[in-house]
């Protein structure tokens, strides 16, 4: 029956939900909200429901409250006024005698974010977080936090959080729990604010009602935990004794958090402390567990693990197989297992790891084959014993003839014989047979490699090289620099003395440049090859040790710092290990206890760079194409569209501030790098100056005419994507600036035959991070030949790029046909914000500061407005006076501009009276911009 | 934290979708469906980053449970959380299946109101929920105030996993030692890696809230109290049948710190059925089965291939549901098969030769052979030989775990430990039981 409900509630129609809504018949009414209720999980658009449901909402039927409750958290947000019908009963409900149903109210009025719910909610919630039920406490501590979250000041000015704090020593261990949990979320948002203020005692607490916890409970106790830094060695000690036993919880993530927080402390111990050992020991059979829960499980706890191994690889290395791949594990799994062998090979295990990985060299999946050839050959680097073996194995592999088996052979057989140079040649012959089967770029530099290395030992090496250099134009550049480096390197070997002319010539080419200082070239060509390192993939070790203080968590899985791929001011501080302290010292550092997750304000850990690097060559790759490019199938785009943006996030872009990143991007000169400093100086220079009494002040006039802002200038809206460039959907649309935000203005138009729906929009890197706030709200399926307007609030957070022209926009548009690209302009006065004003004094500071060669002349033909109307219009899109003065007949204004970033402009208008031509000169420490203000100022004030 | 809760059919229609947090809109819904249920390729990980939106999934039959966070959250906990929901759903209606969840979408949503609170898991014990969220609606109406702060306080009490006031007529327990024997051998029939992974599963209908102490030949345990007692003889018999332990975990109704102290397992149980612990044993393991392979390639059309198993437990004792698997290249043709025991037939879809035996008793040996054609290919690569595996069923625990006691003390009602009928049973299973070829 309910599953007609599902169905049916598509058709249904609003119309005869609101009839049912509002019967007399209890039973009727309950199903119809259950019929809503469906809608609004299928994602269906039923808030024109809300004032019917909502007075549904007055029953003492407790399943029809909840349903109720459940629809309004997902709509009071988009009907707030008629939300506030139901803020008398939320109250009424806080004090029913029902603790169930005072917990409900709190619980729900919490996840209702509207700005006039939420005052009415203070008193409640200040009743809940003292109810005599620890069931209605625990549910006000999170409270406490939902309402931080919308509006933190309103928490912080009831004394909500002090409230919260005594929690902590609440009676009941579910009310402590939730209440640590709360707190750790808010002191995130509020790094340098000592909230949790952890000390020996209120730690004391919090490991009492560690053992009388959910596992839940127990998981945000150990996380907290983790956060603190104890005092010394034997405070350290102590927490560690009252931890351990966590690890025999059947709940892994509560194990995972117990294995954080030893792995922290034992920073800490001195490691010839016989507990040093112990808690060693202690650590590997809980890890060894965690491979026997559920697959998904195990992937969390392998990727720990691969973590714990490089921090401290004692811990496991006797328990190397229970890491040997099973054959129904998970690719995900195996591919894991095989990282964590690797890292876990020595001489002690190698025979056995070896006979393994030849066996899983056979199998099916290609990544997992590939991978377990490379491990066979970073054995023989790791443990030299081996090297022969490994030799050996990989020749059998060779023999299977099965390509790419072959060629990631050869790919590893290239790096022993850099390891071990002229030891294993004997099986040169045996990699030339197979080099046609060579078709990767990476196979076939190492090929050439080695042809060229030993090409004193192969009789037909000039050949093979020949051989390769006939696909010269084709190959990608990592098989040409081969080429080059090793043709060059034969010649400097062997005089060129061979029969092909071709070569010779090439050769002689060769000789007579390297004859001029054959030295140096041989230096260059044959130079000391830098040697191979034993392990791969190793973590940098300040983010490892970063990394260690988050195990459990999803930046353990991605092997990412959090900032990496969370937004906002979460996760931005960055963690470390303690150091250790002795028991007597412990006085030394007295804030060693209180910085709130033994962060202190410590210098952010260094990335790696690779992580950036990385970043810019996937972008380089996954970039979306510009309108003109034709369209690619469908899905193969999507997928490419929409990882793109999750590819770059995962990589992460570590950029302290916006505007510095784009500065530097952009100017590319010291000036503009430079800026970022600037403006920050800037409002501290501009503070102590009151009225200007001095000659320079003189020469101002107070531009006290400035007028009314009138609002920002729209362009009107013009079509980016033509109907027939995108399966029948005609985008036209434009920019606005309003409410002090950025809208992107759509009219999106149905020209195909069939109904559009499940619209998506995401933009490309672009010069000043526009990126869209919010989904694309076309809530309704959009029909044939209709047009729906969408306004899209945008902000300035998204990830930077300079683009050609600079305000050029790149978007892809998705619906449920296909996904559509095209590029379109801002004006730059979008990104004109409202505090552009600038003070007269700094103006003038500023303005001589700037260096002239950064000054552009424009000039703007055909104007007769007045310099006042002028100024007028100019402000409504906050291009701001700051002052005017009058010389020979013609007005000088003098304006500054701020853009989003925070690079200003400064302008000095001329308008003359006698000519109906105005003068622009901009200057700006990011010239780059200058261009493109100036086509507002043009824009502006024609309309 | 988890930001929203998302439950897919197979088709990646939405059948149930729960945001707590502000920062997941609607289109983490249809990313999930996009990049992940529909992508083309095999999913590659159980976690997925789309545009800065992480997202958890786990799979039961074809229904997708995905949890997203822009956070940077626990991800064990969320697994953790999904499969505990995944275990709340099962305990309340049965099957996890589309039909099963449009039958309870009410019931879900109260459910996810409850055990997730703005992201943060809360008491998910199916025996706390059951007291006051039914699958009637709640019972709320008819509740006194007494039943109300009852429910409350074990929902958040220390003992949130019983209520009281339970009584039994008849004071009852069983106690399941279940444990799967994992084997990896070589073609040589070297043990390459063996394991028993166990669980002691508790069915207890015992009244009150009593107190339960559990003791099993834990070598530790017997070496301590051996030693102890001083009698050479006590150390003898008891030391011989201990085992060794590599690690246990254990339902959070025991006392953990209690166990790291003294290894005593104390605790008070649920009401019901649930598992008490699982541990892991790498020593001294009884490989119930041997399995001898002997492949031989005649010629490249023709593969012969000969299985031995012998059973190695007490001759008293009968071994149940064996079944070998011994897989098949695939480009097989035709398969002749002989054995002289159960029945053989050659599965072409699943590219294998199953073989089956009803009952087998221990110290007993039986043969198989077969005859492959195959089809010649011009298909370079090799055939993995995936291992012969095999599935079998014995009635005693292959790590050698002996219940010794299980004792249940009340002090408030008049039962005594002596009172309580208690069952205990031994089952061994294969896990993944596997011999190379």
């Amino acid at each position: 029956e309910t599953n007609k409900l599902y169905c049916t509630s598509v058709k249904c129609c609003i119309f005869e939900l609101k009839a049912e809504l509002n019967s007399d018949k209890k039973e009727k009414k309950k199903e119809a909200v259950k019929k809503v209720i469906a809608s609004m999980t299928v994602g269906k658009d039923v808030s024109a429901l809300f004032p019917d449901v909502v007075n549904c909402m007055q029953t003492d039927n407790l399943e029809l409250k909840k349903l109720v409750y459940l629809y309004l958290m997902n709509y009071a947000k988009s009907q707030p006024d008629m939300a506030i019908m139901a803020v008398n009963t939320f109250v009424k409900d806080c004090e029913d005698p029902n603790p169930l149903i005072r917990a409900l109210a709190v619980r729900t009025m919490g996840c209702i974010r509207v700005d006039k719910i939420t005052e009415y909610l203070c008193e409640p919630l200040r009743k809940c977080l003292k109810d005599e039920d620890p069931y209605v406490r625990k549910t006000a501590a999170v409270c406490v936090a939902k309402l931080h979250d919308i509006n933190a000041q309103l928490v912080e000015d009831q004394g909500f959080l002090d409230t919260l704090k005594d929690l902590i020593s609440d009676s009941n261990p579910m009310v402590v729990a939730n209440a640590v949990a709360a707190l750790s979320e808010i002191s995130e948002s509020h790094p340098n604010c000592n909230l949790l203020d952890l000390n020996p005692q209120s730690i004391n607490k919090l490991l009492t009602a560690l053992n009388e916890c959910t596992e839940w409970g127990q998981i945000f106790i150990l996380d907290c935990l983790a956060n603190y830094t104890p005092r010394d060695d034997r405070e350290s000690q102590s927490i560690c004794e009252r931890v351990t036993p966590r690890l025999s919880h059947a709940n892994s993530a509560v194990v995972l958090s117990a294995v954080k927080v030893l792995m922290k402390f034992m920073e800490m111990l001195p490691k010839d402390l016989d507990y040093y050992g112990t808690l060693l020991k202690k650590l590997a059979p809980p890890l060894v567990t965690l491979l026997s829960a559920e697959p998904e499980l195990q992937y969390v706890a392998l990727r720990n693990i691969n973590l714990i191994v490089q921090k401290r690889p004692e811990i496991l290395k006797h328990e190397m197989k229970v890491f040997f791949v099973k054959y129904n594990d998970p690719i995900y799994v195996k591919l894991e297992k095989l990282d964590i062998m690797i890292r876990l090979a020595s001489q002690a295990n190698i025979a056995q790891v070896l006979a393994e990985l030849k066996e899983y060299a056979t199998e099916v999946d290609v990544d997992f084959v590939r991978k377990a050839v490379r491990a066979i050959g970073r054995c023989a680097i790791k443990v030299e014993q081996s090297a022969e073996r490994c030799v050996s194995t990989l020749l059998d592999l060779i023999q299977t003839k099965v390509n790419y088996v072959v060629q990631e052979a050869i790919v590893v057989i290239k790096d022993i014989f850099r390891k071990y140079p002229n030891k294993y040649e004997s099986v040169i012959a045996t990699l030339c047979e197979n080099l046609d089967s060579l078709d990767e770029p990476e196979a076939r530099a190492a090929m050439i490699w080695i042809v060229g290395e030993y090409a004193e030992r192969i009789d037909n090496a000039d050949e093979l090289l020949e051989s390769f250099l006939e696909g010269f134009h084709d190959e990608s550049t990592q098989v040409t620099t081969q080429q080059n480096t090793q043709v060059l390197h034969k010649h400097t070997q062997n005089t060129p003395d061979s029969d092909n002319p071709d070569l010779r010539d090439r050769g002689y080419i060769y000789w007579r440049l390297l004859s001029t200082d054959p030295v140096a070239a041989k230096e260059v060509v044959l130079a000391e090859k830098p040697l191979i390192s034993e392990e791969t993939d190793l973590i940098e070790p300040t983010l490892l040790e970063e990394l260690i203080c988050h195990i459990g968590s999803l930046a353990s899985v991605y092997h990412k710092p959090p900032n990496a791929f969370v937004e906002g001011s979460r996760g931005v501080q960055h963690k470390r290990l303690p150091a250790r302290t002795a028991s007597g010292e412990s006085a030394e550092s007295p804030d060693a206890g209180q910085s709130v997750g033994g962060v202190s304000d410590a210098p952010p850990a260094v990335i790696p760079s690779q992580g950036d690097l990385l970043g810019d060559l996937l972008n380089l790759d996954l970039a979306p194409p510009s309108a003109s490019v034709p369209v690619v199938p469908a899905s193969m785009q999507m997928g490419v569209d929409l990882l793109g943006g999750g590819l770059d996030s995962l990589v992460g872009l570590h950029r302290p501030s916006g505007s510095q990143y784009l500065s530097g991007d952009i100017g590319g000169s010291p000036i503009a790098v430079g800026l970022a400093g600037g403006t920050g100086g800037m409002p501290a220079g501009l503070g102590g100056t009151p009225a200007m009494g001095g000659g320079l002040g003189d020469l101002f006039d107070l531009g006290g005419g400035v007028g009314m802002a009138t609002g920002s200038y729209v362009p009107p809206k013009a079509v980016w994507l033509p109907a027939m460039k995108a399966k029948g959907l005609e985008i036209s649309g434009t920019f606005a600036r309003r409410g002090g935000g950025i809208h992107m203005d759509l009219s999106l138009t149905n020209n195909a035959m069939s109904i559009m729906t499940d619209f998506a929009i995401q933009f490309n890197r672009n010069s000043f991070g526009l990126a869209p706030a919010g989904p694309l709200q076309v809530l309704t399926p959009l029909a044939q030949n209709q047009t729906i307007d969408v306004s899209l609030p945008l902000n300035t957070n998204g990830p930077i790029m300079k683009m050609e022209p600079l305000n050029n926009l790149q978007v892809a548009v998705k619906n449920n046909i296909d996904v559509f690209y095209f590029s379109c302009q801002y004006p730059i006065s979008l990104l004109f914000v409202e505090d552009g004003k600038m003070d007269r004094q700094v103006f003038l500071a500023t303005w001589k500061d700037i260096p002239s060669e950064n000054e552009t002349q424009y000039q703007i033909k055909d104007f007769h407005l007045n310099s006042d109307a002028a100024s007028t219009k100019l402000q409504g899109s906050n291009v701001f006076t700051v002052a005017k003065r009058t010389v020979d007949a013609q007005d000088l204004l003098y304006q500054s501009i701020k853009l989003t970033n925070g690079i200003w402009a400064l302008a000095e208008l001329r308008i003359q009276s006698i000519t109906p031509n105005y003068m622009l000169a901009l200057k700006c420490r990011a010239p780059e911009v200058s261009q493109y203000i100036c086509q507002c100022y043009e824009l502006l004030l024609r309309n | 934290m988890i930001g929203g809760l998302f439950i897919y059919n197979h088709k990646g229609e939405v059948l149930i979708s729960r945001v707590y947090r502000d920062d997941i809109g609607r289109n983490a819904v249809d990313a999930f469906r996009v990049n992940v249920i529909h992508a083309r390729q095999q999913v590659r990980s159980p976690v997925t980053n789309i545009a800065r939106t992480s997202f958890f999934h786990v799979k039961r039959s074809n229904i997708w449970l995905a949890a997203v966070t822009k956070q940077n959250v626990n991800a064990a906990m969320v697994f953790e959380f999904l499969y505990k929901m995944c275990d709340v759903m099962t305990a309340y209606f049965g099957k996890i299946s589309e039909e099963n969840i449009k039958n309870n979408f009410v019931l879900i949503y109260e459910l996810l109101d409850e055990i997730l609170d703005f992201g943060y898991p809360q008491n998910s014990e199916t025996g706390a929920l059951k007291t006051f969220i039914t699958q009637q609606g709640i019972k709320s109406q008819h509740q006194t105030k007494e039943e109300q702060s009852q429910i409350t306080s074990q929902v958040t009490g220390q003992i949130g996993w019983r209520r009281e006031g339970i009584k039994y007529r008849r004071n009852e327990l069983f106690l399941d030692v279940l444990e799967s024997v994992n084997l990896l051998m070589s073609p040589q029939g070297q043990v390459l890696s063996a394991h028993v992974s166990g669980r002691v599963v508790m069915k207890s209908y015992l009244s009150g809230m009593p107190e339960c102490k559990f003791g099993m030949n834990d070598k530790i345990v017997i070496d301590k109290q051996g030693k102890a007692g001083a009698s050479d003889e006590a150390g003898k018999s008891s030391g011989k049948q201990s085992i060794a332990i590599d690690d246990c975990t254990f339902h959070q109704c025991v006392r953990l710190s209690k166990f790291d102290s003294e290894r005593s397992i104390s605790f008070i149980p649920p009401d019901g059925e649930y598992e008490l612990m699982r541990y892991r044993t790498t020593k001294d393991i009884i490989l119930p089965f041997r399995v001898i392979p002997l492949v031989r390639e005649v010629g490249r059309t023709k593969l012969e291939v000969k299985v031995v198993i012998k059973s190695n437990f007490k001759p008293s004792l009968l071994a149940q549901k064996i079944e070998v698997r011994i897989p098949t290249p695939l480009n097989t043709s035709g398969v002749q098969v002989i054995c002289m025991k159960g029945k053989a037939k050659y599965k072409a879809s699943e590219n294998a030769i199953v073989w089956k035996i009803k009952r087998m008793a221990g110290m007993k040996e039986s043969q198989i052979s077969a005859e492959i054609e195959l089809l010649p290919t011009n298909d370079k690569k090799k055939w993995a030989r995936p291992p012969i595996s095999m599935n079998f069923e014995v009635p005693f625990a292959p790590s050698g775990l002996k219940v010794r006691y299980l004792k249940v003390f009340e002090s408030k009602l008049n039962y005594s430990d002596h009172d309580v009928i208690k069952w205990v049973r031994y089952i061994g299973r294969s896990g993944i039981y596997e011999t190379r070829c």
